[in-house]
């Protein structure tokens, strides 16, 4: 593991050859924001929101920084006029699917993003792929994942393991940015194994 | 459909993971759809999560989780054979199965899917039933079609 020098907001962060340029950053203290990132997972680059822009040989490219490789050398821009524009749309996109999402009311206030920009289309799942992640890569259950695809896309539950695995666990509630999940699961849960609800 | 039927499919790919799909194409072309059972089944023998096979089977359009008929009807509603008629060669086949696009009818004989182009415009309007072509279809000739079809 080499150790590599680069600049985030004119500021020369040390990190180490593999690491993301989120980790990068977080490892000096420089906030980006996140809604499908975590630690203990592979990153996924869902949600876009921590979109950076990098320069590298002299040509600059919008990139997200959970999955874009810090490089030796390479110059990171976190917020500008135009990153901050194309955030708040991100932002704006995902409200119409959660409208009252505490983390993105947060983030929208920060970004100044206006809740009401889009038609509301409350799926309420923004797709961030965090429970299905948490419960295949760290609890190894495989009991929550993704079914269909496009607009159609959803979590689902599969009974026979969520009745078995989940009253037990639920670690993966408290990472969803909507309660979606929380919803999907009770759902599941009336649906396909009512008797063992408390 | 058996579970030796399965058990034998699975074997032929030598209950490879990498094979998943593979492995659930044949058994929906043999069962015209992939029941919960046969999923289990390949779940365990091939120790890939149910959760992946359930993501999978939803994701490509080639498969069902749905019982399908033995017949499977497909209608060009593409550009070319809207113009020549498909509508009225729709509406002829709703007619007679009582079925809509995406349904399969009660006795699981037909199953109906309209599709965006199937690639002859000349021939329109066009029909498609179990991968065989009837071109310039009219409402009468639709009917004699359906009509030998078991």
């Amino acid at each position: 593991m080499s150790r590599i020098t680069l600049k985030i907001d004119g500021k020369d962060v040390k990190a180490e050859e593999g690491m993301t340029v989120l980790e990068a950053a977080r490892s000096a203290g420089i906030e980006i924001p996140t809604l499908c990132h975590h630690e203990k997972l592979e990153p996924f680059g869902a949600c876009r929101l921590c979109i950076v822009e990098v320069e590298e040989r002299g040509r600059k490219k919008l990139v997200v920084a959970c999955v874009f490789l810090a490089a030796d050398g390479l110059v990171v821009t976190t917020r500008s006029e135009k990153i901050d524009r194309i955030r708040r749309m991100i932002i704006e996109l995902l409200l119409a699917h959660a409208p009252d999402s505490f983390q993105l009311r947060q983030l929208a206030k920060q970004y100044g993003a206006d809740r009401n920009r889009f038609e509301k289309e409350a799926s309420f799942c923004i797709h961030c792929g965090l429970c299905v992640r948490y419960c295949a890569e760290v609890k190894q259950k495989y009991a929550v994942g993704f079914v269909d695809r496009g607009i159609r896309k959803e979590i689902s539950f599969i009974p026979e393991i969520a009745a078995k695995e989940c009253p037990g666990c639920k670690e993966c509630f408290p990472l969803c940015p909507t309660s979606y999940l929380q919803a999907a699961f009770v759902l599941t849960e009336s649906l396909a194994f009512p008797s063992s609800s408390s | 459909m058996d579970k030796e039927r399965v058990e034998q499919i699975i074997e032929r790919h030598q209950a490879e993971p990498s094979s998943l799909i593979q492995i659930l194409l044949d058994i929906q072309s043999e069962h015209n759809w992939l029941p919960k059972e046969a999923l289990e089944r390949v779940s365990r023998k091939l120790d890939v999560p149910l959760a992946r096979i359930q993501h999978i089977a939803t994701f490509y359009k080639a498969f069902s989780l749905v019982p399908k008929g033995r017949h499977g009807i497909h209608i060009c509603m593409g550009t070319a054979c809207h113009v020549r008629g498909s509508t009225r060669i729709l509406s002829k086949v709703k007619e007679l199965t009582g079925i809509n696009p995406g349904e399969t009818d009660i006795d699981l004989k037909f199953s109906l899917e309209t599709v965006n182009c199937l690639g002859c415009c000349a021939l329109g309007p066009v029909m498609e039933i179990d991968g065989k072509t009837y071109g310039k279809m009219t409402t009468a000739e639709t009917e004699e079609v359906l009509k030998s079809y078991e």
